[in-house]
């Protein structure tokens, strides 16, 4: 970014924020004014280690030392000091796990990333009779491998002597967030073991209404309780920072990834909404001081808690395979030499042709929840085109958000009013147009793309009165496009018509005897 | 086999003698290489800088290949790609400025608008991807028209109608403010399209120089206007109407798009 893009704006005198992304690839450090503009930005990569097909790794002592070194890059680009930062913020990638030694720092394994299935055969014994949902009503998910305390429960029992040394009191357990925080505030001296509610909300270890670790919930996963960090809102100050480039500065705010874009978009009302369009897509509904029950298959999951205000819980849904369909058609098919080309190949038609393209690569997902379901291309005739492929490709997209959004209506009773994106497919124009089309909704797109590190920001302003109140930054939001609904009622309800029965088709196409 | 055309196997001798050797040559070099009447050999390289497959040295007058030639030899760049590269440099564009930032490219005699970031207050605007401009008043016009030779003979050739008072439609002003824009690097437009509008553009340049594309910065001339200024004044660079830190903003915007789609020159 040249001096003189930026130049013109006047972010020259502070005071800032700063935010700590922690995410899946790398980690990163964003300095922001009270504008919410991003003034200095430094990034490093990690390593990911595959140890096995399915396994994914980090090794947290090396992410703890590039936060160290973005935090002192991002500060020494802005040119400012640390007296110029009113507060750290955290965002982290979710549910990756890591236990460590309280006495000497040390991490006792690698974390384990979210992506990794290792606990697929424990989260299945984990579920007894009852199955998935056992302990959904208390935590709002079903077990699955992606959550933290099945994690834990692996490394305990494969790391020789770690129950001991848990049992004992000599363990930490902590999700990225409460890695980078203890670190932050001192470590083996005096660091503060803390996380936020929306991380504790993925670990299946939190009781959702009362917000505390479940006993109950501990003993039967058999993780000591012990060993867990003290529960603490979103939006408060966990202590301060000591040494590094930011000693002495508030660290004031912590939220899992898709929450703090929540935040960043400024989704503070019951019914706002964000969804967030890369290789997959995660979408998440504020649905206000209520955590509402899914019957659809969502996930549901606290939004952020600012200091002692009421929890804002929030239902969300995923797609597998968004962006990564765009790739599949580029690498595998070579129909397009790159991503963005797909919108020029799908807007030399005006329409489908009739073809449908479910991507249940790996099996359907909310709302549907069928493994056993395969990726179909349907309504082939002689007349279809790879353009009408192209183009059924972006509706899938479409079409798979709409299903949400649909699931979330019914659910929580709340209709989608306007849907905020973000993302690498916000570049996509016929994208989100379609998008717009088949949500009946306007869809809009924020000046600031950085929404995740925002939120983080903005959720650690409002702990030390940089920011007076919610309603301040709703005025910082600013709208860089906005597709509004063209299609004709009758055209999207026979569309979607037809894209559910394609749904249908790609439904069961796994034997049993496959499985 | 059937006689071929003779004024094609000329137009195609014409094009190999400029790509070997020599670059730049002269009509009379051309004419007595190629063993042409003088007048012929005219004929031949009107027809083909009109395609765009010759361009003409305004010092000189000598000939060299046109961005056209180029074009075609090279896969174009996708104008989704060109978006999806210039998101970022816009966005922080339209932050900076506080105004919208539209980029637009060459499309059937005008300008097609390819992406559009809003001006960053809370009022209503509606998106205008897909939109077209004029190519003859429009500050993305007049970029593309200095800087690629087919923009420019399709604004020269094309109609060039008066949108408001200070819209330049003769030839020879016409021209001179193009001549004036390749001298500064950007152009300005001063309610030339719209009453109580002003714009500055800048071009995006691939990594063969042409310009692909170009960027600008749109809004109320009272807020990019020079206070004072002979705002519209055509052919006089010190006086083209618009804030300098805006056109330096633009430029900038515009550089780092064309380092990101491999411009290494900036």
């Amino acid at each position: 970014m040249s001096d003189n893009t930026t130049g013109t704006s006047s972010h020259g005198t502070g005071p800032f924020i700063a935010a700590i992304d922690q995410g899946t690839t790398s980690s990163r450090c964003i300095v922001f004014d009270r504008d919410g503009r991003i003034v200095a930005v430094d990034q490093k990569e990690h390593e990911q280690i595959f140890p096995k097909p399915g396994w994914v790794e980090h090794n947290a002592a090396e992410i703890w030392v590039n936060v160290q070194e973005v935090v002192a890059g991002a500060i020494s680009k802005a040119g400012i000091t640390k007296d110029d930062v009113k507060a750290i913020g955290i965002t982290n990638q979710r549910e990756t796990t890591l236990l460590w030694d309280k006495n000497t720092g040390e991490p006792v394994h690698n974390a384990i990333v979210w992506q990794d299935t290792r606990t697929d055969a424990l989260t299945r014994e984990l579920g007894r009779n009852v199955g998935a949902d056992r302990w959904r009503r208390e935590t709002g998910l079903p077990l699955s491998t992606y959550f933290a305390g099945p994690k834990a429960r692996w490394l305990l029992d494969n790391v020789e002597g770690l129950r001991e040394r848990a049992e004992r009191g000599d363990i930490l357990f902590g999700t990225m967030d409460s890695w980078v925080i203890w670190n932050l505030t001192g470590g083996t001296n005096g660091g503060a073991h803390v996380t936020d509610v929306t991380n504790a909300s993925r670990t299946m270890l939190m009781n959702l209404h009362n917000m505390e670790w479940d006993q109950r919930i501990c003993e039967s996963m058999g993780v000591p309780s012990v060993m867990l960090p003290e529960i603490k809102s979103s939006a408060e100050v966990y202590g301060t920072a000591k040494g590094g480039a930011l000693d002495g500065v508030p660290v004031a705010s912590a939220l899992g990834d898709q929450q703090a874009a929540l935040f960043g978009q400024c989704c503070f009302s019951e019914g706002d909404a964000k969804s967030t369009y890369g290789t997959g897509t995660f979408m998440l509904m504020n649905t206000a001081t209520k955590p509402v029950n899914s019957y659809a298959g969502l996930l549901t999951t606290v939004g952020y808690r600012i200091g002692d205000q009421p929890a804002v819980y929030a239902l969300e849904g995923s797609i597998a395979v968004t962006g990564a369909l765009v790739q599949w058609m580029r690498d595998q098919m070579g129909l397009i030499k790159t991503a963005p080309e797909i919108e020029t190949l799908a807007s030399s038609v005006d329409d489908n042709g009739g073809a449908y393209f479910v991507p249940a690569f790996s099996g359907l997902f909310a709302p549907h929840w069928n493994p056993d379901a395969r990726g179909v291309i349907t309504g082939l005739t002689g007349y279809v085109t790879k353009a009408h492929i192209a183009r059924a490709v972006l509706e899938a997209t479409a079409w798979q958000t709409r299903e949400i959004s649909d699931a979330m209506t019914k659910d929580s009773g709340v209709e989608l009013t306007t849907l905020k994106v973000d993302g690498g497919m916000t570049a996509n124009n016929l994208l989100m147009q379609t998008l717009a089309d088949v949500l009946d909704a306007p869809v809009v797109r924020p000046l600031v793309a950085e929404t995740t590190a925002l939120g983080a920001a903005y959720a650690a302003g409002l702990a030390v009165g940089f920011w007076p109140d919610t309603e301040a930054l709703r005025a910082n939001w600013r709208r860089a496009a906005e597709w509004t609904p063209q299609m004709d009622k009758g055209v999207r309800d026979r569309e979607y018509k037809n894209w559910l029965k394609a749904v249908d088709r790609s439904k069961g196409w796994l034997d049993e005897s496959d499985v | 086999m059937a006689k071929n055309i003779q004024s094609l196997e000329r137009a195609a001798a014409v094009l190999r003698l400029l790509a070997g050797g020599e670059r730049r040559l002269g009509l009379s070099d051309i004419a007595s290489s190629l063993g042409l009447a003088k007048a012929t050999a005219h004929g031949i390289l009107r027809t083909l800088q009109a395609e765009g497959f010759v361009e003409q040295e305004a010092a000189s007058g000598r000939y060299q290949l046109g961005a056209e030639l180029l074009r075609l030899g090279n896969s174009y760049l996708d104008v989704h790609e060109l978006r999806s590269r210039a998101l970022v440099w816009t966005d922080d564009l339209a932050r900076s400025s506080g105004e919208s930032v539209h980029l637009g490219v060459l499309h059937q005699g005008g300008v097609l608008i390819v992406h559009h970031v809003f001006r960053p207050d809370d009022s209503r605007q509606v998106l205008e991807v897909g939109a077209m401009q004029p190519l003859h008043c429009t500050a993305l016009g007049k970029v593309l028209c200095a800087f690629d030779p087919v923009a420019h003979n399709e604004a020269i050739e094309g109609r060039r109608p008066s949108l408001t008072a200070r819209t330049v439609t003769l030839p020879v002003p016409f021209e001179a403010e193009l001549a004036a824009v390749r001298e500064r690097g950007w152009a300005s437009d001063v309610e030339e399209t719209w009453d109580g509008v002003s714009a500055v553009a800048a071009p995006i340049r691939d990594r063969h120089g042409m310009a692909v594309g170009a960027i600008a910065v749109t809004g109320a001339s009272e807020r990019l206007g020079v206070p004072g200024a002979a705002a519209g004044a055509a052919g006089r660079p010190e006086a083209a109407g618009v804030r300098p830190d805006l056109a330096a903003a633009v430029r900038d915007c515009a550089r780092g798009v064309s380092r990101d789609i491999g411009n290494g020159r900036f």
